[in-house]
Parts: structure tokens; C-alpha cells; sequence
């Protein structure tokens, strides 16, 4: 079943055309990275898809909640590690507190935060911080977990942990949507990869076809990245 | 006339001060954030009222305003002024006049907030009420706590104006005391009171201040 549809679409900023006439979809249980150069509408493509951004054209299709995960975290700096993971079940969902409570916790430790509930955000590394962020996208029990570059404000000693977190919920089946820069993780963890470049799909597949692809710019991208 | 009478005539118009004080802000503050959605709104007639009021509060002397407050509805409207409602002109005077201060600061507090705090509680679910007053309203307070600090000091000071209405607030007695004594001592006590008031005021806005201070 898709949990996911999106037909043609296509956005503009101020006459600029960011997508041009993208379609995607996304299985259950289903591990989608998008890769692609700077301003090839990665980005763009994951904001419409979780509604920050309104498509020009098009058509988006969603069966249940959907959760995302930020490149800068966008935790709420006033509130402890606990209550930034509990206070929209509460108070969005209306759920139990027992209840809710007793899931955070067992999400924290998931993340290896246990001892960190009664923290501030702004006492946590930035691994901590994106941890707790990931928890409290998976406290709503969304059926779809978008990432938008989730290490990228991060250390490279850092960006180790958030990518084993997102293995893991891989291993659960756990149906991602991950805009990434970390091509290794993308070739290990992604079940189908779209590269995007000007706007539109210029490969996709599994990652075992995407990466051998003949496609030019395809080359030139992973070229460029291995020079660096 | 000793300093002990001269004290205790002034304590009675201390407890006048004190009113009007603790009234404008009651009245300004909520008000203040009522004219900072309007100047923030997206209906342009509504922003240029706004921005129309805050211009007219900031840009006319506080005592004029007060005594077209009172003068108003005589001159304009024809009505018979009541006795005693020169209070009541004071405190709507510095309530519209704080108000208008109070909106620039919560709009500028407002502006400041990185836009992905609203986005992280639109995907999390919450509706536009709960996004403002439980997300962005408390991190805007703590923002602008020095600024209102600033304002609430002048206020005690501003205070001293309601003596263009004949209000018996401390500085209208002070200054009665001091013409009829050809005294110094009424303005030295007056003086002595407002700066203990605002050190006051000071050290609790330290306080709320410190409070806030649990998170960056």
C-alpha cells in the first residue's frame, strides 16, 4: 500500500521554477533517500510534501499522520527533553498522560537519552538535540518519518549517531523519506533513491541501479563528491 | 510643617501613584499585544490603523494626550464632564499611551522568532492559538523583558504627569506642600520615593529575569 502519491508537481519561487513536474511514490516500510546537488529542489520537493510549502500544480495523496525531522532540530528551547516529546500528544492528541509519558520515556531510551528528560535543549550537543527531535516526530506515531537532512548542521563525529537512529528505525520498517547528503548512508539504508537535478527526477532506483547509472550528471555529481 | 507630616500627606498620594501604575500596565499590557496583531496583520486597513495609533501615541507628548482624554468629550462631543473623572482620564490616557509602546516591543519580539519554531508546531499539530500562546509567546517574553523593563521605569516616572488633571498623585502634593511651605523637602521626599520605587521595580524584573534564564 502507498502511504504516499505525489502527481506532477511543480513550484515556482518568483518565476524561478524550483520543480518541474515531479511524481513519487512511497511504499509502507518503504526507505526513500533523495540525493542530489544544492538547488536541485530536494528540499523544495520535501516541503510540499509535508505541507510547509503549497505546490503550484499537482496533486499530493497521504494515508495517515506524518512526522519530520528538521536540518537545525527546531526543538522548543523552553521546554525540557520530556516535554518537547509529550506536550503535542497531549495536547494535539488529547492522549492519555500515563500513557503518553510511559512512550516517551521508552522513545528516549530508544535514543539513548534516558538520563536526559529533564534537560533543556539548549544543554544537549546537537546529536542529542536531533535525537530528541527524531523522538518527538515518533511520539505521534506518524506513518510516514520525513528527514530533511538531518546531519548537515551537525559534526561528521556527530552525524554517526542520528544515521545509526535512522538505521534502526530502517530495521523496524519504520516508512522514511530522507533528504540526504551522506551518500554511503543513502547507498546502505535506502531502499529506492531519487537524485534530483534542475527540478526534476534525473535518476532513480534501487540504490544498486542509481549509483552504477550511466546517467552524466549523475557521474559528475558523485565525481565531484569524491574529489572532495 | 516636620518632615513627618510632609511624609505621611505624600504617602497618600503615593498610594495613587501606585494605582495608576499598577492599572496602566494591567490595562496596557494585554492591549499592547491586541495593537501588535493589528499591526502585524495582513488586512492592510487594520495595519494602517495600527500603525496610524502608534504613531500618534509616540509622537505627541503623553500630558497633551492626557488632557485631551479629558478635555475630549466637552470640546468635541459636547458632554458634561463628571466629577472625578479626571482618574479615569489618567488611566485611559496612560493605558492607550503604554499600549502603543508596548505593541512595538511585542512586534519586535514576535519578528525575531526563527520561523522553524512555528513550522516544527504546525507539523506537530497545533492550531494558530496553541502555536502562539504556548510556543512563541513565552520565548517572545523572555526577548523582551529588558525592553519592557525600560518602559515599566519610565512609567513610574511618568506617573508624576496625572498632575496636569489635578490628580492627587505624590507629585502634585509634593509640589502643593513645596509652594505652600517655600520648601525644598516635598521635592527631596518626592525624588527620594520615585527612585526607591523604580530600584524596586528593577530588582524584580532582575528576578523575572533570572527565572527565565532556565533555557537560551
Amino acid at each position: 500500500m502507498s502511504l504516499l502519491e505525489m502527481k506532477h508537481i511543480k513550484k515556482s519561487f518568483d518565476g524561478l521554477e524550483v520543480l518541474k513536474d515531479i511524481s513519487l511514490t512511497v511504499e509502507e516500510g518503504e526507505v526513500l533517500a533523495i540525493i542530489g546537488p544544492s538547488g536541485s529542489g530536494k528540499s523544495t520537493l520535501l516541503r510540499c510534501a509535508t505541507n510547509l510549502e503549497k505546490e503550484d500544480a499537482g496533486e499530493i495523496r497521504y494515508e495517515g499522520q506524518f512526522g519530520l525531522v528538521f536540518q537545525n532540530f527546531n526543538l522548543f528551547p523552553h521546554y525540557s527533553v520530556l516535554k518537547n516529546i509529550t506536550d503535542a500528544p497531549i495536547r494535539v492528541q488529547k492522549r492519555k498522560k500515563d500513557e503518553v509519558y510511559a512512550e516517551a520515556r521508552e522513545l528516549l531510551k530508544k535514543m539513548g537519552l534516558q538520563d536526559k528528560e529533564e534537560a533543556y535543549p539548549c544543554q544537549l550537543s546537537g546529536g542529542q538535540q536531533q535525537r530528541v527531535s527524531i523522538a518527538r516526530a515518533l511520539a505521534m506515531n506518524p506513518k510516514i518519518l520525513f528527514f530533511d537532512e538531518p546531519t548537515s548542521a551537525l559534526d561528521p563525529e556527530l552525524t554517526g549517531e542520528i544515521l545509526k537512529v535512522i538505521k534502526d528505525l530502517a530495521a523496524e520498517h519504520m516508512t522514511m523519506v530522507i533528504v540526504t547528503h551522506e551518500m554511503n548512508f543513502a547507498k546502505n539504508v535506502a531502499d529506492h533513491i531519487i537524485f534530483m537535478d534542475k527540478g526534476v527526477i534525473a535518476e532513480q532506483g534501487t540504490p544498486e541501479e542509481v549509483f552504477g547509472s550511466d546517467n552524466a550528471r549523475m557521474q559528475e555529481f558523485l565525481g565531484k563528491l569524491n574529489n572532495d | 510643617m516636620n518632615i513627618i507630616s510632609i511624609i505621611a500627606q505624600l504617602a497618600q498620594g503615593m498610594k495613587i501613584s501606585i494605582l495608576i501604575f499598577a492599572a496602566t500596565l494591567l490595562f496596557s499590557l494585554p492591549l499592547g499585544l491586541v495593537v501588535a496583531f493589528g499591526r502585524m496583520s495582513k488586512i492592510k486597513i487594520i495595519q494602517w490603523i495600527a500603525k496610524v495609533y502608534i504613531s500618534i501615541m509616540r509622537g505627541t507628548p503623553l500630558m497633551l494626550q492626557l488632557m485631551f482624554v479629558y478635555f475630549g468629550p466637552y470640546y468635541i462631543f459636547g458632554l458634561r464632564i463628571a466629577p472625578g473623572y479626571q482618574m479615569a482620564a489618567v488611566l485611559i490616557g496612560f493605558a492607550i499611551n503604554y499600549a502603543a509602546y508596548f505593541a512595538e516591543i511585542y512586534r519586535g519580539g514576535i519578528e525575531s522568532m526563527p520561523v522553524g519554531q512555528y513550522e516544527a508546531a504546525r507539523l506537530l499539530g497545533y492550531n494558530k492559538f496553541q502555536t502562539f500562546f504556548h510556543i512563541i509567546f513565552p520565548q517572545v517574553l523572555k526577548r523582551i523583558l529588558p525592553s519592557v523593563t525600560n518602559e515599566v521605569i519610565t512609567l513610574v516616572k511618568d506617573t508624576s504627569l496625572a498632575f496636569v488633571l489635578a490628580v492627587a498623585e505624590m507629585f502634585t502634593i509634593a509640589k502643593q506642600i513645596a509652594s505652600a511651605q517655600t520648601s525644598m523637602v516635598p521635592f527631596i521626599a518626592a525624588a527620594a520615593f520615585y527612585y526607591l520605587f523604580n530600584l524596586i521595580v528593577a530588582v524584580v524584573m532582575e528576578r523575572i529575569e533570572e527565572k527565565l534564564n532556565y533555557y537560551k
